[in-house]
């Protein structure tokens, strides 16, 4: 049988991973506000223009508005805030 | 004591070398042509043409003559006959 | 050709540059003419004023400190020795295998006698070897071909085995050996000794792909497959050892190097392509496994697309070329839909319009030392189409590239439409079935 070698691992640590919980669900979307996050890429606005005449066709009840972050690739607090406030979904694309 | 390996010579074959002489050299260039064989590399002509200006000036009785191959990096027995049957001696520049 | 006028009895001297020395001995004695006479004058000709010249001529040869046309005169006229007479005829080989040592001594043997690429390699025993060569069913004695670092160098020829070895080093598994043969019976070689630095991208196409899980994918061109880096270490690996070394100053003259000559070989996405593979449009059959050597990774380029502004932008990059080196275009199965999408149904019709849009005024085109060197005298001599090239007036604006030069490969993930466009001229095929 072959000699049998101890060699040290190549990888870094990784971060711990902290559980977390998605918000509730709705029951429904009727006359809820979503908002639609445009992620800034490359023909996503086009995209999330689209997913808005789709609901105004699709489901006229849901209010649907477009928002952008301010910055691509950074988390956006105020962007969130108002989302939260005045919100009650959102959807988030079109990322990589 | 480690373990002997035997391992393969990782290099091909080289060719076999035939020795060539050199041509007889001249007892000086006084009155004799000399070509001045231009490589064809950037700049070398304008090299060439300073070390004709060179011969005219220092060694007179010199015939420096100027020539050119047809090819770079490509052999021109054309070019060879001309300089064994008309010159003397040849200088050739300026290559890598 | 300076040995060729001292058989012709034209006394001679060759002038070279300092820099080049080393090679220049080297190569005189690779000729049986070690006793050449060669003198030095300063490194760069290039860009250099006729009174610098006269300088370089007044001086002193750089390299025996003596003055430089007393160097050439007594190099004509100085009586020849016994030794100048004879020349030097010797027959030089190299072993099969090397004397039994620790494998960490014969690890720095490998180092010191630049035998690797400066990375591990696996030492070739006589089982590693025995194994690869149970990737082929050709006999190990067999020779493959022939490669020399230049033009002017002498060649070196090489066996199956001897390929092997190579291919062992590199970390190859033997069922990619047919691969490596191939690239090896190519005659280009991975490790010029060009000032300009080239390397080789190698391409392969047809079923031995897939059947040695090359990566035609995300990543293609960078260390994510295992058999795409093993073959293109190994191809490198074997150009420098059995051409005679890639030694710099000796063997090696690349001003600035090249990091695609650790390791570049690639898989074309046949089955993501809008367009037919690269090795049926050189005349193979879509069945047949082959390799397709291109010579460059000199420039590179790259985008997006194509955009609105797709034909700007590639112009843009069609005459920031460097000129001497066509370009080898390799496009993400998504850049290359969306070329067919804009009606380059074929290949041919994108590398048609690439052809017809690299363009620079005459003047930049011919303001490069190697248009100069190697395209000027074909145009003086008026081979086509350097002659009208060079009968053009210095500001007009002229082709520089014909289509038969530049080429297309479709690689790539489809994470987005990118492309690269890079210094590519295809220098060599070969079947990868004929070395099965």
């Amino acid at each position: 049988m072959a000699e049998r070698m101890k060699v040290h691992d190549p990888r870094g640590y990784p971060p711990k991973v902290t559980g977390k919980r998605l918000a509730p669900r709705l029951e429904s979307l009727d006359g809820k506000t979503v908002f639609l996050v445009d992620c800034l890429f490359d023909n996503s606005d086009v995209f999330m223009d689209l997913m808005q005449r789709w609901f105004g066709q699709h489901l006229p009840s849901v209010k649907t508005r477009v928002i952008k972050p301010k910055e691509t690739w950074a988390d956006d607090t105020d962007m969130r805030k108002q989302i939260a406030a005045n919100g009650s979904a959102a959807i988030l694309g079109v990322g990589l | 004591m480690a373990e002997r390996v035997t391992a393969h010579d990782p290099r091909g074959y080289p060719p076999k070398v035939t020795g060539k002489r050199l041509a007889s050299r001249l007892d000086n260039l006084e009155r004799k042509t000399v070509y001045l064989v231009d490589c064809l590399f950037d700049n070398s002509e304008v090299f060439m043409e300073q070390l004709r200006q060179w011969f005219a000036a220092r060694l007179p009785s010199v015939d420096a003559r100027i020539i050119k191959p047809r090819q770079s990096w490509v052999d021109d027995p054309d070019m060879r006959a001309r300089i064994a049957a008309d010159g003397s001696a040849a200088i050739l520049g300026v290559g890598l | 050709m300076a040995a060729a006028l001292e058989l012709d009895g034209v006394p001679t001297v060759a002038v070279h540059t300092h820099v080049f020395a080393r090679l220049a001995r080297a190569t005189a004695l690779a000729n049986g003419m070690p006793r050449m006479r060669q003198s030095f004058v300063p490194q760069p000709v290039v860009d250099r004023t006729p009174d610098q010249l006269r300088g370089y001529i007044e001086g002193a040869d750089p390299i025996s400190k003596r003055p430089f046309v007393q160097e050439v005169i007594e190099g004509l006229t100085k009586p020849l020795d016994q030794e100048d007479l004879q020349g030097l005829s010797f027959e030089r080989t190299t072993p099969r295998l090397l004397e039994p040592d620790s494998s960490e001594n014969l690890h720095r043997l490998f180092f010191e006698n630049h035998w690797t690429d400066f990375l591990p390699v696996v030492l070739p025993t006589e089982e590693r070897v025995e194994r690869m060569l149970k990737g082929t069913k050709l006999p190990a004695d067999k020779v493959v071909g022939r490669l020399r670092p230049a033009v002017f160098r002498e060649f070196w020829e090489f066996t199956v085995e001897k390929v092997a070895v190579n291919a062992v080093m590199a970390g190859a598994r033997p069922e990619y050996f047919p691969v490596i043969l191939a690239l090896a019976a190519s005659g280009v070689t991975a490790r010029s000794s060009s000032t300009n630095s080239f390397a080789t991208i190698s391409v392969v196409n047809g079923p031995i792909r897939n059947e040695i899980g090359m990566n035609s994918g995300i990543g293609v061109m960078g260390p994510y497959n295992h058999a795409n880096a093993a073959i293109g270490r190994a191809y490198s690996l074997l150009s420098q050892n059995l051409q005679g070394g890639s030694v710099p100053g000796e063997t090696y003259m690349g001003s600035l190097g090249n990091w695609y000559a650790y390791s570049a070989a690639f898989a074309e996405a046949e089955e993501r392509s809008p367009w037919e593979p690269l090795h049926v449009q050189k005349g193979f059959k879509p069945n047949e496994s082959a390799v397709c050597v291109f010579f460059g990774g000199w420039y590179t380029h790259a985008g997006y697309g194509p955009r609105a502004t797709w034909q700007e932008k590639m112009r843009r990059c069609l005459s920031a070329v460097e000129q001497y080196s066509p370009p080898l275009l390799v496009l993400d199965p998504i850049a290359a839909c969306g070329f067919a999408e804009l009606g380059f149904d074929k290949k041919q019709k994108l590398i048609d319009w690439c052809a017809e849009n690299a363009r620079l005024p005459a003047r930049e085109y011919w303001d490069n030392q190697w248009i100069q060197y190697l395209n000027r005298p074909r145009a003086v001599a008026g081979v086509e189409p350097y002659a009208s090239r060079l009968r053009a007036k210095p500001d007009d604006i002229i082709q520089i590239f014909e289509p038969e030069e530049i080429n297309i490969v479709v690689a790539g993930g489809e994470t987005q439409g990118a492309w690269k466009m890079i210094s590519g001229a295809l220098r060599g095929m070969a079947s990868v079935d004929a070395w099965r």
